[in-house]
């Protein structure tokens, strides 16, 4: 099992966030997490990287990384799309994917896989020495995701890929996602407000609200279920 | 036209002080992404150990060596000690810190080694240069010496991993622990490369101002004026402007009436200040373009 | 726009604005009420130097208050206050010196002038941000000293040597106290006059303007705000507040030189700032109480360390009160009412 999470609880400061979330994702899985806002979706993302602090079990590949630094978890191979992106804005486009990449040795597999991102995103190879600040919206996103799988992560976390972004762009993204999941087998774990999209990519879905995990179910099951679409996905 | 070169060169050679000096602020404003008001004072607390182990009999590159390590080191426990705990709080309180580092070192330095004057050797030499008159030995090899010393700090920012690795993790924290960097170290080891690069600062100019605890005060300014003049986030500029603002200086001291020594100061400031309101972001400064 | 950070840290992000925790209304306007109270009972209990050295408390507050305005409130970062504040004791002298002019006339003479300076000041200063907008305001402040030793000016100036000032004796019919309390009195009418001037200004609609510039410029215009204008006249009023304490100190000291006002006295202010607490107006009296006593202080316990004693006890009182006395206060408040509402839990949860 890639990653277990039993009984989390997270904070901000004397807030707490999540109550006893548990949940489970397995090599090459993908699934989703979905909610309204406040819910508790970016904080679970958090807790996995170590930015809020927890009480309870979090373990990938069966180590213990509760409590661990950023760094040293993104080492085991946790790629983390944050919210807003988290683009180097004053750094190049190319500086960006090298970023990503700032934990692997050097060599030519890093200029090769560069290169594979831009397969994936041809938008950033034309602004490759661009300024990321002068991109737009999607092709951020497009970056940080690039940026992410510089990593040769296990488990790529996205916190609201879809966000602020055109429907057409939103749709280019997930089948690019869709088709790096099938090339590479990068467990994904994906937050997302747009959970129509959402349970389109993912095989399996969790439901937060107000921090507790209220559903656990195939995402076909969720999906056609219509009492829960309406009440907690809105559609 | 005479006197205009002459001036020229006078400022050049002053400004290679300035440069030297600027070279350190933009280092620890690339690596800690504020300027740290306390830098002259950490060189010139680095240059006083340089005297101190050449009145000791250490040979004059020997203690050079050991000065920069030293420093070196106490950068990084000026960040451990000083600069970690106040690391998340509010800017202006960082500032309040910085500006207690100062108080101190000057403080020290002076209780350690009083106020006298002290001469500080040049491995190069007094002699002038080329003959001419217009500028020495140890001017010349200010220049040359911050000029490679910009080619090695640009080479490393721009070229290699870790250079970049720097710039990230000052530019957005969170974002570079997302991609693996530790933060921390990276900090600690701009600290470290600034303070070595302000003893060698250090250790230039005291041939020229002379040792005493106050020597870095007004370089310091000049310096920090030079790299915004240049835009901080370019060695180069840094650099560029570092000269410029000896020139400036000089000149206007020379050409304009009513300027006397007061006046040099605050007439280079108003230059810059007005060069500022056409390029807010200094001569070489990349402009960031920020989308709502 | 430009900025120079991936996240905006302008000095916005420096001042917390923690309003959430606050006494009740009452409980406040009774503990500001004691101080003034005792304030004004002060006189005729202490000596005539301890009211001289609570005249400059009150004055260095006023300054800080000044600079709060600017830096704390509006968010720009000015290292140039010691010249309004040398404007402003200069103003106070000169008229007293070569005009005979009374000296109740020079504090408002000396608010016009530093007002007026400062918005000319802030016009430029628009388009100068956080580093570059300190390096001018130092520039402004390395420039009065020498301005002011400044040979074609010395008739008015009196060049290096300074301007005597004739310390104010009080009106007849107060005969019974002497010229140091006197003085003190008006500092102190003075002070609390312009320090409820100040809260009443931060509470209005304009006061929230000028802290919304702070905190989000872009948004603040886009709410139809005239940031230009307000940020110009936001410096003018700092100036003419820190103006007003610089003529204060005109007369408490009853003399004016050049290199009172030096770049030094810039970073007093704003050390002062920090101490007391960026943002918060109450916390300008504490900084100015700091300011004035721990250097005295670090020099009792060292003559030779003074510098290096103080730099420790600055960096100790950061440590544990990196917001400030205000927010040192506000967070022993918050810890206290959340203890109140729950007085068995022992920790989180």
């Amino acid at each position: 099992m890639l990653l277990e999470i039993s009984a989390l609880d997270a904070f901000y400061g004397q807030n707490q966030a999540l109550y006893g979330v548990a949940f489970s994702i397995d090599e090459g899985q993908v699934r989703t997490l979905l909610g309204a806002n406040g819910a508790g979706k970016t904080t679970t993302l958090r807790a996995i990287c170590g930015m809020v602090r927890v009480a309870g079990d979090i373990r990938f590949d069966g180590k213990r990384i509760s409590g661990w630094a950023t760094e040293d978890v993104v080492r085991l191979g946790v790629a983390h799309v944050p919210e807003g992106r988290g683009t180097f804005l004053r750094l190049s486009v190319e500086e960006n994917l090298q970023l990503g990449a700032m934990t692997r040795k050097a060599g030519r597999e890093i200029a090769a896989d560069i290169e594979r991102i831009y397969g994936h995103f041809p938008r950033l190879k034309e602004r490759r020495t661009q300024q990321a600040g002068t991109l737009s919206g999607g092709e951020q996103q497009m970056l940080a995701v690039g940026r992410a799988l510089m990593l040769r992560p296990r488990l790529l976390l996205l916190d609201e890929p879809s966000f602020g972004l055109a429907p057409l762009i939103v749709e280019e993204l997930f089948a690019i996602l869709r088709r790096i999941n099938e090339e590479t087998g990068v467990a994904m774990l994906i937050v997302e407000q747009n959970a129509a999209l959402a349970l389109e990519l993912a095989e399996h879905a969790y439901l937060l609200e107000t921090g507790r995990m209220v559903m656990d179910a195939p995402a076909a099951v969720i999906g056609a279920d219509e009492s829960i679409r309406r009440s907690y996905l809105g559609y | 036209m005479e006197l205009l070169l002459q001036q020229v060169m006078a400022g050049l050679a002053n400004g290679a002080i300035y440069a030297c000096v600027a070279l350190a602020v933009v280092m620890i404003y690339q690596a800690i992404d504020h300027l740290n008001f306390a830098q002259g004072e950490m060189a010139m607390f680095s240059t006083f150990i340089a005297w101190q182990l050449m009145t000791w009999g250490v040979p004059y590159w020997v203690a050079f060596a050991i000065t920069i390590v030293l420093s070196f080191i106490a950068g990084v426990l000026i960040d451990r000690v000083l600069f970690r705990p106040v690391q998340n709080a509010p800017i202006l309180s960082q500032i309040v810190a910085f500006i207690a580092l100062f108080s101190i070192l000057n403080s020290s330095a002076g209780q350690i080694w009083d106020y006298t004057i002290k001469s500080f050797p040049t491995p190069f030499g007094t002699a002038p240069l080329f003959g001419s008159g217009m500028i020495d030995a140890h001017e010349a090899g200010m220049i040359g010496i911050t000029l490679i010393l910009l080619g090695f700090l640009y080479a490393f920012f721009r070229g290699t991993r870790l250079g970049l690795a720097m710039r990230a993790a000052a530019a957005n924290p969170v974002s570079a622990r997302l991609v693996g960097i530790r933060v921390g170290w990276m900090t600690a080891l701009g600290w470290g490369m600034a303070a070595a690069l302000g003893a060698i600062a250090g250790m230039l100019i005291a041939p020229v101002v002379f040792l005493e605890p106050n020597m870095m005060i007004g370089v310091l300014l000049y310096g920090f004026a030079g790299a915004v003049l240049g835009g901080l986030t370019s060695p180069l500029g840094a650099v560029v402007g570092g000269f410029a603002v000896g020139v400036l200086e000089n000149l206007a001291g020379t050409f304009i009436p009513y300027v006397g020594r007061e006046l040099k100061l605050t007439l280079a400031l108003i230059m810059i200040v007005i060069v500022l309101m056409f390029r807010p972001n200094g001569l070489f400064g990349r402009m960031v373009v920020s989308r709502v | 726009m430009t900025t120079l950070r991936d996240e905006d840290i302008a000095v916005s992000a420096a001042v917390p604005t923690q309003r959430a925790a606050r006494l009740r209304p009452t409980l406040r306007h009774a503990i500001v009420a004691v101080f003034v109270a005792i304030a004004f009972a002060i006189p005729f209990v202490a000596s005539s130097f301890v009211m001289f050295q609570l005249s400059e408390v009150l004055i260095y507050g006023l300054a800080i208050l000044g600079l709060n305005l600017l830096t704390g409130f509006n968010g720009q970062f000015s290292l140039g206050h010691s010249a309004f504040y040398g404007l402003g004791a200069y103003t106070a002298a000169i008229l007293m010196h070569n005009y005979e002019v009374n000296y109740l006339w020079t504090l408002p003479a000396a608010g016009v002038v530093c007002f007026g300076v400062g918005f000319l000041f802030g016009l430029p200063a628009l388009r100068l941000q956080n580093l570059y907008l300190a390096l001018a305001t130092f520039a402004l402040a390395t420039a009065m000293p020498q301005i002011l030793k400044f040979h074609a000016l010395e008739n008015w100036t009196g060049g290096v040597q300074g301007l005597v000032v004739d310390q104010p004796d009080p009106p007849d019919f107060l005969s019974m106290i002497d010229g140091d309390q006197w003085l003190y009195y008006v500092t102190l009418v003075v002070v609390l006059l312009m320090f409820a001037a100040a809260a009443t200004l931060v509470r209005s609609r304009t006061g929230r303007a000028i802290m919304a510039i702070r905190d989000n410029p872009i948004a603040a215009a886009a709410m139809g705000i005239n940031t230009s204008l307000y940020k110009t006249l936001t410096f003018g009023v700092s100036a003419l507040y820190t103006g007003v304490a610089g003529a204060l100190s005109a007369l408490a000291v009853a003399f004016v030189a050049p290199d009172s006002f030096t770049i030094f006295l810039s970073i007093s202010l704003l050390v002062g700032l920090v101490i007391g607490g960026v943002g918060s107006i109450p916390g300008c009296l504490f900084g100015g109480l700091f300011v004035l006593y721990v250097p005295n202080i670090a020099n009792s316990l060292s003559n030779g360390l003074a510098g290096a004693i103080y730099g420790v006890i600055l960096l100790i009182v950061i440590f544990v009160m990196p917001a400030g006395a205000a927010g040192f206060v506000r967070a022993v408040i918050a810890r206290l009412s959340r203890w109140r509402q729950n007085p068995t839990e022992g920790g989180y949860r």
